[in-house]
């Protein structure tokens, strides 16, 4: 079970109250009826899935309500930050850096 | 006390004897003793058969690691469970145990005819054969190798035992009590660190426990031990024992199995058999210490065959002599000590039979001081004896070249090639490992979890080194932590450190391909075997490990791991650490299914939501159907009704007169803020601006891909406050779907959501007398045409609770959905029950909703629609705000597919033959087409319809609305209906019932 | 290599056993080959062995960044069915439960494909509408799949226990007798051989690391840990991983890679005579060859490389089965482990050319693609040799999440209500 910092709460707290939402920064078009059928499928389906560090998104399901941000690393599922929700994406130069 | 009971030895208790079966036959031990101990007191070293040959096998290892010894255990009804190490299950007066894969008996055992034919057996062979002819795989073959299998039988009765699960967080889990693990503790318990210091015995100590001849700061190793627990509990450190780490999960979390019954002779009431706990440590100190390898010769598996260590720690902690006349094989020191400590309690060692050209000279004189004689650069190429060894047969190395044989007569061969570093959790975190080259072994190297380790696990021999080295790992961590550990400084006097070499096969004078010189011991994989994987291809340790099941057995390899990759690697030509090592993997040790599950079992084994009216239901005789997690009211049935009587009743009463049913489980969202209304027009397909408060409207909701996820009634109760409704089973997706795209696509609308599906008990009044009976309870609002039309709600209040009172119908007839704050559920229920009775009102339940609503037309989402239905499809476009710029779902709507003709619409269907369809029947245009059949859509809902005279039905069709009147035909496995197609409206299609 | 046979084995018993040679020689790249398939499991192996059986294309490689079959072919519960609901998915399980019905004959490897039986459990109303709707479905499609009553599925799975009282108790199931379980290594091991005697390469150990494209955009060959291989056509077959493979030829998936486990317990006596499945209380089991009890648990909630997964899951996964299988409370595991499964949004898989010519791709199996293991490799030899699907596969395009002709098995069995 994996250990995640809600920036909310500011607390860091077991995975089961939290649910994993996909990834991060997949926004939502201001007008989708503009939208051709491919960049559609893109927002609706197509994804990063990197092996390495990943954008996603995650709620405090059973805390706070809140949805957030984080980068994970999907090889050893660590954390590297999270953040909230609309904040700017962060440097993964610095991120990485900061764990050697 | 029995023959090879040695007076004055062992920490078992001899005044205390313990009386045990094992294949029904009496068994006395004494207190302390293990089922293996226990036996090997009394001289018997057989004790189960193996895998494949089903040749007789007896303890080879002391502990957890066993791979031969299993046995079942019985305490009592529901209390049996195969594959038990004999090794570890402490005996108690009463267990019953029995040995396994045997017929007809242990001793004689047809089985073991595959022992015969051991060369058709090799590696992979079934693979290669049992597929001609190919008809006889399924009758003949497949059942012969089915019956071969497994080793132990399954329980065949529930467990009346409990099992419980708990969490622990600490600053330092020690994993291990052996004297790393003791010394890591001592040093880490400083300013209030909560340590805590498990291990799998029944009593901590390690290798201490085998070498009560050693002393520390001049205390004997027993004597200190007690004091040094005294110490660490005294300083608070939680010593567990029977205590097993299992696995090594995420951010430093460890799954630990406590045993805390199988021991005992009596379970104290209330105590559950196992403990789960889930440990979440800051740092972990795996102090798991080493395992011994056997040495790979021809008969190193007769029982009597056993490792040194463990021989001298059935001497030293049990007491016991596991042979009379042993003899010693090994490539290692260490065993020369098992030598030594076996002579001193009265055995004839016949030989110390080592393969290696030189050994140190005090062990040498050890021996020679005891009369035992030495042969050194001798290899072992055989043994002899049917169920127990007596004899060993060596032979002299000189420059590579075997020599003579010659026969050593024994009762036990100890062996020991070297001691393997337990890297079990360590390579649960998915650490990475290093090879020594002289040690020839892997060592730890990088993990990405807080853990270090101590001790054996990293190759350091002998009890000063491993309690240095855990002192120094405890106060590392401690100041890691914050803390100042002490790192005491340990003198220790008579200790065994040694090295040794690391061997595969013994050379041998014979035929190397036939010998049966065993690597993996219960699943009976050879030496052969390994190197015959290797001929056909398997290159890396995983092909050759899969291809002859070397390491899967119960011990998972940490009998076999190394000496496989050892000589897999030779085979290849290869450095062990380019061939690799298999990953372990959790559990530690095979852990119950029990211990697992937890709480979680029966009725606990998930919750059951029910709603405030249950009990009424229950009291009233409802039978129930779960619906998610709820279970709800599924129909009423009278005396001697049948479900279909049951619910025939139910409709008819409700469009009689009134009908009520209990609705709380719906989802209810409240939606408030300023925002509401632009928030509701965005998710919904539907408009809501022109919506006033306190009406209400059906409300749609798709997903961004265009197709339906819920729907529900909506009362607008003021500007800024809506009270959604959802389906049952998705009110808990509908709040999380609104609530990402109210935090993270339009942040800027103020607009707050909660769930209220608990907070209200919702009970629903159908039927031409629902205003009659409801109207004199109800204060604040007149339930008039005028004053409340369909679909209109209100804040008021019903029988003197606070109300909030919906006009809606699911049924067609005059409705009112009460809601009332959840405590008071019940008794509103029985007040309106009450007040129903001059009306003969009715309780209906989910099976008579769903027919009322069938007869109308209304869908229920999931049944109807199935995740790939657009409201286009369900007949629902009316419900689509066209007009709105944007809303969830209107792009995805757009798409080619959704917009294609022909898609699968729902409609009514009408059999010819008036007969009622199968709910999920297929339906087909052309029923006199041959297999595959073009299916054009199913049944979705059907009901026998009191109100419509006849049976009715729902189904998706291929562009169904386009073919009203049509006949489509459902082929049934042994006729086909014919049907046609219709509108959904079955019953008052004007909606004259609505009407007050 | 020798054929293999009772007889054969008879007689290198006879001398030791030390007849026997490689059943795939250990390769070297070429410089070029015609087709590259990336990933050795049994989908990429199975599809090498038919591009050579039956489109004559043997200067073919397969390269795996470890070793073959080491996968999610070597780490599933092998569970072999075909009782899909839609016609598409049904088809394409069919051809393949047909494949499998021979596969041992065909390749002279015994993949022990056992007919043992899958039995699914309804907890509740819906899934007994939406097994019979998979039930009507199959049988008009020529698939087998039957309706049982609680105490047939009693009778059919002696352990199962159908208590009113249980938490969920059992309404009914639905069987699929054709159906059942193989033995997972032999599968990869039996293709490889197959492969390697028609002349296809085996390189194992060997990471791609990138595809290569020509300037006008079609496929160059792959960047390996060996150096570059030139190819004049690369089929992706690489599982959890094909995010990543195809990412370095600029195509973008709708994929997303899921941490799965799986557990057996201690073998035992043969107790369990088929394979059991209940979507609603989230188990999946059956015996083993061995006697190990082999069990499926779910993916977990987030997307990983790790292979690791967590402890909930499990304990969550054995909770159902002793829920379902109460006798079972007091055995043992045994061991558990983790497999990465690529996911589709619609569940079903993608078996297809892509925009990039010459590059084509398998792909989105989630928890099911050994069963299909023989159909998926047979047609995606076929669409890559012909560079068009077979008709078995045509649906299963990348198209399809743009027009949204999806194939939704998982909706089909939405839980709404």
């Amino acid at each position: 079970m994996l250990l995640i910092h809600c920036p909310y709460c500011d607390e860091t707290l077991p995975e089961a109250e939290f649910a994993y939402a996909g990834q991060a920064h997949v926004l939502r078009p201001q007008d989708p009826s503009a939208q051709t059928d491919e960049q559609w499928e893109e927002f609706l389906f197509i994804r990063e899935n990197p092996k390495g560090p990943h954008f996603e998104r995650w709620r405090h399901q059973h805390g706070c309500g809140r949805f957030f941000n984080a980068v994970r690393d999907t090889v050893s599922d660590k954390f590297l930050t999270t953040y909230r929700a609309g904040a700017p994406r962060p440097d993964l130069a610095s991120l990485t850096e900061s764990l050697t | 006390m029995s023959r090879y009971r040695v007076a004055g030895k062992g920490r078992v208790e001899t005044a205390q004897p313990v009386d045990f079966t094992f294949d029904g036959r009496r068994i006395r031990g004494l207190r302390g003793d293990t089922v293996a101990s226990a036996l090997l007191a009394n001289g018997i070293h057989l004790m189960g058969r193996s895998f494949k040959y089903h040749r007789p096998r007896g303890p080879v290892a002391a502990g957890s690691e066993e791979p031969n010894a299993l046995i079942g255990t019985r305490r009592g009804k529901g209390q049996f469970e195969p594959n038990t190490r004999a090794t570890v299950q402490e005996i108690w007066d009463g267990l019953e145990t029995t040995s396994q894969n045997k017929f007809p008996s242990l001793t004689w055992d047809i089985g073991a005819v595959n022992d015969a034919a051991y060369m058709l057996f090799s590696a992979g062979f079934y693979y290669k054969t049992f597929m001609w002819p190919k008809s006889f795989w399924d009758k003949v073959y497949e059942p012969f190798i089915r019956a071969a299998a497994g080793l132990g039988v399954s329980p065949s009765e529930e467990d009346p035992d409990s099992y419980a699960s708990r969490y622990l967080h600490c600053d330092v889990l020690i994993v291990g009590a052996g004297p790393a693990g003791l010394a890591a503790a001592r040093a880490a318990c400083a300013e209030g660190l909560r340590v805590v210091l498990v291990d799998e015995n029944s009593e901590a100590g390690g290798t201490l426990l085998s070498e009560p001849q050693a002393r520390i700061g001049g205390t004997p190793a027993w004597v200190w031990l007690a004091q040094e627990l005294a110490a660490l509990r005294a300083a608070g450190v939680r010593v567990m024992t029977r205590t097993t780490a299992i696995g090594y999960y995420h951010q430093n979390m460890i799954g630990m199995v406590e045993k805390l019954t199988d021991h005992l002779p009596q379970q104290p009431a209330d105590t559950p058999r196992e403990r789960m706990w889930r440990v979440r440590a800051k740092r972990v100190v795996l102090a798991q210490g080493a395992l011994e390898k056997p040495l790979v010769f021809h008969g190193n598996d007769r029982p009597g065959v056993m490792l040194a260590g463990s021989a001298q720690t059935y001497l030293n902690r049990y007491g016991v002599l596991v042979g009379r006349q042993p003899v010693v094989l090994t490539s290692h020191d260490s065993a020369w000590y098992a030598a030594f400590d076996l002579a001193d309690a009265g055995a004839k060692v016949q030989a110390i039979v080592d393969t290696r050209a030189t050994v140190r000279p005090d062990l040498r004189a050890e021996a020679d001081r005891r009369g035992i004689p030495v042969k050194l650069s001798h290899t072992a190429t055989a043994s002899s004896g049917r169920l127990r060894v007596a004899s060993l047969r060596i032979n002299p190395v000189l420059n590579g070249t075997v020599g003579a044989a010659a026969t050593i007569r024994c009762d036990a061969v100890l062996m020991s090639g070297g001691w393997t570093p337990s890297l079990h959790l360590f390579s649960h975190t998915r650490g990475s490992l290093a090879w020594d080259e002289d040690l020839t072994t892997f060592l730890p190297k990088d993990t990405p979890e807080d853990c270090v380790i101590a001790g054996a696990s990293r190759g350091l021999w002998g009890i000063a080194a491993a309690l240095q080295d855990g002192a120094e790992k405890g106060r590392a961590v401690a100041a890691d932590l914050g803390a100042a550990g002490i790192a005491r400084a340990y003198e220790v006097q008579d200790d065994r450190p040694g090295q040794g070499e690391s061997r595969r096969e013994l050379p041998t004078d014979r035929d190397p391909g036939r010998a049966k010189a065993f690597v993996d011991y219960q699943n009976d994989v050879t030496a052969k075997d390994l190197r015959l994987a290797v001929r056909e291809g398997m290159r890396s340790i995983e092909h050759v490990k899969r291809y002859t099941t070397n390491g899967m057995a119960t011990d998972q390899g940490k009998m076999s791991n190394i000496n496989g990759l050892n000589i897999a690697a030779d085979a290849l030509g290869k450095a062990p650490p380019q061939v690799g090592l298999t990953t372990f993997r959790p559990p530690y040790t095979p852990t119950s299914f029990g211990a697992f599950a937890g709480y979680h079992r029966g009725a606990h084994f998930e919750v059951t939501r029910k709603t405030r009216i249950d009990s009424w239901a229950e009291d009233y005789g409802a039978v129930f159907e779960p619906v998610g997690q709820w279970r709800r009211a599924w129909y009423f049935p009278e005396a001697g009704e049948s479900m279909d009587d049951a619910v025939r009743r139910e409709c008819v009463a409700t469009r009689a007169s009134v009908g009520m049913f209990d609705a709380s489980t719906l989802g209810k969202i409240e939606v408030v803020g300023p925002d509401a209304v632009e928030f509701m027009n965005r998710m919904y397909t539907n408009p809501w601006t022109k919506l006033a408060p306190g009406r209400c409207r059906y409300g749609l909701l798709c997903g961004d891909d265009g197709f339906i996820r819920d729907d529900g009634v909506i009362g607008r109760m003021t500007e800024d406050r809506f009270h959604v409704t959802t389906t049952t089973g998705g009110a808990a997706r509908v709040l999380t779907m609104m609530e990402d795209y109210l935090q993270t696509e339009w942040p800027d609308l103020q607009v707050w959501l909660t769930s209220t599906t608990e907070h209200w008990a919702t009970i629903a009044l159908n039927g031409p007398n629902a205003a009659k009976l409801l109207a004199p309870l109800v204060d604040g609002v007149e339930l008039t045409e005028a004053a409340f039309p369909h679909m209109s709600c209100v804040d008021c209040t019903v029988a003197g609770m606070p109300a909030r009172l919906f006009r809606v119908s699911f049924t067609g007839e005059i409705g009112f959905e009460v809601n009332v704050p959840a405590p008071m559920g019940r008794r509103l229920w029985q007040i309106l029950w009450d007040a129903g009775q001059p009306y003969d009102i009715c309780a209906y339940g989910t099976e008579t909703m769903h027919v009322l609503r069938a007869e109308k037309g209304y869908i229920i989402v999931g049944q109807d629609t199935d995740g790939t239905v657009t409201p286009h499809d369900a007949g629902l476009s009316w419900a689509v705000g066209k007009a709105k710029p944007d809303f969830v779902g209107k792009r995805g709507l757009a798409r080619p597919d959704l917009t294609a003709k022909g898609r699968k619409q729902l409609v009514g269907l009408l059999t010819e033959d008036q007969s009622r369809l199968e709910e999920g029947a297929q339906i087909v245009f052309d029923p006199n087409q041959p297999l595959p059949m073009k299916m054009v859509g199913h049944v979705t809902s059907s009901y026998h319809s009191d109100a419509a005279g006849r049976p009715i039905a729902l189904a998706l069709v291929e562009g169904g609305q386009d073919r009203m009147g049509e006949t489509v035909h459902i082929p049934m496995h042994d006729r086909v209906i014919a049907a046609k197609i219709t509108g959904m409206v079955f019953v008052d299609p004007e909606n004259a019932r609505l009407k007050l | 290599m020798s054929h293999f046979s009772a007889f054969s084995l008879l007689k290198h018993a006879f001398f030791g056993n030390k007849g026997w040679t490689e059943q795939w020689p250990d390769s070297q790249p070429k410089a070029e080959y015609d087709v590259i398939i990336v990933g050795a499991g049994g989908h990429g192996l199975g599809a090498a062995y038919y591009l050579a059986k039956e489109h004559g294309i043997t200067n073919v490689a397969v390269i795996d960044k470890g070793w073959l079959g080491g996968g999610n072919t070597g780490r599933n519960t092998t569970i072999i069915r075909s009782n899909y609901l839609y016609d598409e998915s049904a088809r394409l399980y069919d051809h393949s439960v047909d494949l499998w019905e021979n596969l041992s004959q065909e390749l002279n490897y015994n993949v022990m494909y056992s007919r043992r039986g899958v039995l699914m459990l309804a907890h509740n109303v819906h899934d007994v509408q939406s097994f019979k709707r998979h039930i009507h479905s199959n049988r008009l499609n020529g698939v087998d799949n039957r309706w049982l009553t609680p105490q047939e599925c009693k009778d059919y799975c002696p352990p199962l226990s159908i208590s009113p009282k249980a938490r969920y108790p059992v309404m009914g199931g639905a069987l699929q007798e054709r159906a059942g379980t193989a033995r997972h290594d032999a599968v990869a091991w039996g293709y490889a051989r197959g492969a390697a005697m028609r002349g296809v390469d085996i390189l194992q150990n060997c990471p791609v690391t990138a595809i290569r494209r020509h300037p006008d955009g079609s496929v160059a060959g792959v960047e390996t840990a060996k150096g570059f291989i030139r190819a004049k056509k690369v089929a992706v077959s690489a599982a959890g991983h094909t995010s990543v493979v195809m990412q370095t030829a600029d195509v973008r998936l709708p994929l997303e890679s899921y941490p799965l486990q799986a557990l057996v317990s201690e073998p035992i006596k043969p107790v369990f005579p088929c394979v059991v499945m209940s979507n609603a209380v989230h188990a999946y089991i059956s015996q083993s060859d061995k006697g190990e009890l082999v069990i499926g648990s779910g993916t977990d909630q987030y997307t990983s490389y790790s292979q690791r997964g967590g402890l909930p899951l499990i304990e969550h996964t054995v909770a159902a089965i002793t829920e379902v299988f109460p006798i079972f409370n007091r055995m043992r595991m045994l061991r558990k482990w983790g497999g990465i499964v690529d996911v589709t949004p619609d569940r079903s898989a993608i078996i297809s050319k892509t925009p990039v010519p010459g590059l084509y791709v398998n792909c989105g199996w989630g928890t099911g693609g050994f069963k299909a293991t023989p159909g998926a490799a047979h047609t995606f030899a076929w669409t890559v040799a012909k560079d068009e699907p077979h008709p078995i596969n045509a649906p299963f395009t990348m198209e399809r999440f743009r027009t949204g002709r999806l194939i939704d098995e998982a909706a089909a069995a939405a839980v709404a209500h």
